[in-house]
């Protein structure tokens, strides 16, 4: 109720107040909401850094090996299908012989001592000869990779009387220590290998490059098909019912459930086409159709926000339509088209749903050499670590995580420097 | 243009590709076998000329129906499952031209209770069991089909399931219906409890559909929760909530043994040993099953059986059991093993 002795400049000066408190409070909102929002993701990316980090580092243990001719090459024909099929477990448990001769007595001990060291100690001294058959013979020191037990029991993940070690395999372990066998090392196997079923082993690199050959397909596939769609429909396609139906039908295939592109992707690619099971190619061509309606979507709308002007300039100065089009409105919608596109990879970088149904969620060793090779992708690998009862693979989930993060930040972080610097305003 | 070339390339390798001949072994099937087969297939993908087999985990049901889907290079050779194969599932297969199935037993696997070792461990009845996590329970006496009235289940604590048992609120997480481990542990331990109720035992002759209705359903009213397919999930609910018990596969209790605790299922530890024997009472056997045809055709098939049959895998002392796989006994295994690596074949 206003005084209507007051002027109105009075009632105004009378509301300011009030005014200028609604608006700090507005800010005020603004603000916690973001900060709310940042501490979640403070939050999030601590917690899977905090407990990532350690899937960076692996115990290691040194051993001196004798690289015995009579147990790895016994005719001495230097075959290389003789040499890696070699019992390189009989050389990783004759150094430990060497360090603890007391141990190797009894079968059980011997046993119990052996456990400590990552089968894979056999794996990687296999490498290393395969490589250079030279080395038969020679006694070196070489380090190999714990068990994961002894890499968590080191990195302070389980404790000593968890009842996990023997009394004597803890004494063992602390005489490698003192000795200065023990170290903790960058993991570069988490880097360079492919899945496994032992912790100390497992890599990310076979699901990486599942990840990349499937992006590969899916860009080689919705970019082009999904730019050419959507210039036709901006620019050419004239505007009748059919074209509204289809416009309608794209907007609603972006909202489609991924899952559904998997199951699509089994019955066509799969069983009609009798394309590979697991294959990246498979798996980029279904996440192509997911990426393809946000491709022509967004391509259409950098397209629309060119100013009709410039078409118009270019028709009035004798240039057919397709000139336009091409020489002046596309380059000018390419930093929209290129941000679309980057943030659609990034979505399909992320797709677990689509690839269940086509064989990607599996096992695979192998690093996937080519498009046609069975592989599995990033968050695949994140979901199978997830789901191991292996303790040590918590760590190396978090680390997928990390891995998968860093990719989208980086495709996230183009798709701004590319609008930033190319974005022309009107 | 590029772009064009590009994609009918892509196109291009596609054709060529489909018709090369497969030379990698292709395994799907069950979740809980899937550590096992793994592991196997990745020792055998090391230790051998061959290519490391594929594995998928896509539940024993969904497994055996791609298996049984067909014979050719399109189709998995071998099919993990946590239960035996039905009869069903051996028609369908048949109807599909897999007349030849090798059935290979791998071990056991025991399904735990367990809590947070911070709590005191628990020791449990199936008739406790059913008691606690039933949807109906028996409304006083029931001795007999006809004198066996059903009410829902009222226990709130697990003193009120069994006087000796202490005066907790019953809280248990398990897997969801889906789960193969359900599945599982509904036929062993709530089945197992429900048959001691002499009425609803004389049910099953009577009306087999209202006695499995009776023993089969767990109870929905916020007692059981269902916890997902993740395993890993309920062990990290346990450590933090020391009131609850869950319900998984053995593997992951021996992974956690020192935060967790099994409870003992009619007086016997969920114990290595104890499964082994055939004492503990909820376990289940493990199997695997290689299509007859495809022996030859794809390179490895022979020499994969022969690797997960040996003593170094799936023997007391093999690399499985450090995984978690409850070995059978000696003389089960060598049987098992002379049927597998005569290729034996199935017969239900």
């Amino acid at each position: 109720m206003t005084d209507p002795r007051q002027s109105p400049t009075e009632t105004i000066l009378a509301s300011l107040p009030r005014r200028r408190r609604a608006e700090a409070r507005f800010h005020f909102y603004g603000i916690a909401a973001i900060g709310i929002a940042l501490g979640f993701l403070i939050l999030l990316i601590g917690a899977i850094g905090h407990q990532g980090i350690g899937a960076f580092s692996q115990t290691e243990i040194a051993l001196d090996v004798t690289l015995d001719e009579s147990v790895l090459d016994p005719s001495g024909t230097r075959d290389p299908e003789t040499l890696s099929t070699a019992n390189y477990r009989a050389v990783v448990r004759a150094a430990l012989g060497e360090i603890f001769p007391e141990a190797v007595r009894k079968r059980r001990d011997r046993r119990k001592l052996t456990a400590l060291v990552s089968i894979g100690a056999g794996f990687e001294l296999r490498e290393l000869v395969l490589a250079d058959p030279g080395l038969i013979g020679r006694t070196m020191r070489v380090w190999v990779p714990a068990d994961d037990e002894v890499d968590m029991l080191f990195k302070g993940v389980t404790v000593r009387d968890s009842g996990r070690f023997t009394e004597k395999q803890l004494g063992w372990l602390d005489r490698l220590e003192a000795e200065g066998r023990i170290r903790s090392a960058f993991n570069w196997r988490f880097f360079s290998n492919g899945d496994s079923r032992e912790p100390e082993l497992a890599g990310i690199l076979g699901a990486m490059s599942g990840s990349f050959f499937a992006l590969v397909t899916c860009l080689a596939l919705s970019f082009p098909l999904g730019v050419m769609a959507a210039i036709y429909l901006e620019e050419f396609a004239p505007r009748n019912r059919w074209t509204d139906l289809v416009e309608i039908n794209i907007n609603n295939l972006a909202a489609v459930p991924s899952i559904v592109f998997g199951l699509l992707g089994l019955a066509v690619f799969l069983g009609f086409m009798g394309l590979a099971r697991s294959a990246p190619l498979v798996g980029g061509m279904v996440l192509a159709l997911m990426t393809l309606p946000t491709i022509i979507i967004v391509t259409r709308a950098s397209l629309h926000a060119v100013p009709p002007s410039i078409r118009e300039a270019a028709i009035g100065l004798g240039a057919s339509r397709m000139q336009a089009m091409l020489h002046h409105t596309l380059p000018l919608a390419t930093p929209g088209i290129m941000t679309g596109t980057i943030i659609g990879m990034a979505r399909a970088l992320g797709e677990l749903a689509p690839l269940i149904m086509i064989g990607m969620v599996a096992f695979i060793v192998d690093v996937p050499q080519g498009l046609l090779d069975p592989a599995s992708a990033l968050p695949v690998q994140v979901y199978i670590w997830a789901d191991s009862p292996e303790r040590a693979f918590a760590e190396k989930t978090a680390a997928a995580i990390i891995v998968l993060l860093a990719f989208l930040v980086v495709m996230n972080l183009t798709a701004v420097i590319l609008r930033r610097r190319f974005e022309r305003r009107w | 243009m590029k772009k064009t070339l590009l994609a009918g390339l892509l196109a291009g390798v596609a054709v060529t590709g489909a018709a090369e001949a497969r030379d990698q072994i292709r395994i799907v099937g069950s979740s809980t076998v899937f550590p096992f087969s793994t592991a196997v297939a990745e020792r055998f993908g090391k230790t051998t000329s061959f290519k490391t087999p594929i594995v998928e985990a896509t539940g024993s049901g969904g497994g055996l129906k791609l298996f049984c889907a067909g014979i050719g290079e399109g189709h998995p050779d071998i099919a993990n499952a946590s239960r035996r194969i039905k009869e069903k599932e051996v028609k369908k297969c048949a109807e599909n031209g897999i007349a030849d199935v090798i059935e290979v037993k791998v071990g056991y696997d025991g399904i735990v209770l367990a809590n947070s070792r911070s709590t005191d461990r628990m020791s449990l009845t199936l008739r406790d069991v059913f008691l606690a996590l039933a949807h109906e329970v028996p409304n006083g006496a029931c001795g007999s089909a006809d004198a066996c009235p059903m009410k829902a289940n009222p226990n709130k604590t697990w003193k009120d399931v069994n006087p000796d048992l202490p005066d907790m609120r019953i809280e248990v997480l398990g897997p969801p219906a889906t789960s193969g481990t359900r599945d599982a542990f509904v036929e062993l331990a709530m089945e197992g409890g429900c048959k001691q109720f002499a009425g609803i035992k004389a049910m099953k002759k009577a009306d087999k559909r209202a006695y499995k209705m009776v023993c089969h359903t767990i109870r929905e009213d916020g007692v059981y929760i269902e916890a997902g397919e993740n395993d890993n999930l309920i062990v990290q609910k346990l450590t933090t909530n020391p009131r609850a018990l869950g319900i998984f596969g053995f593997s992951f209790l021996d992974q956690n043994d020192d935060k967790l605790q099994g409870s003992m299922v009619n007086g016997v530890a969920p114990e290595f040993e104890k499964i082994a024997e055939g004492n503990y009472p909820v376990s289940r056997a493990l199997f695997f099953y290689v299509k007859k045809a495809h022996v030859g055709e794809v390179p490895g098939i022979a020499e994969f059986i022969a690797e997960f049959t040996n003593e170094a895998t799936w023997g007391p002392e093999g690399y499985l059991a450090d995984k978690g796989l409850i070995p059978m006994s000696d003389t089960e295994r060598e049987e098992w093993r002379a049927a597998a690596n005569g290729l034996q074949n199935l017969s239900m």
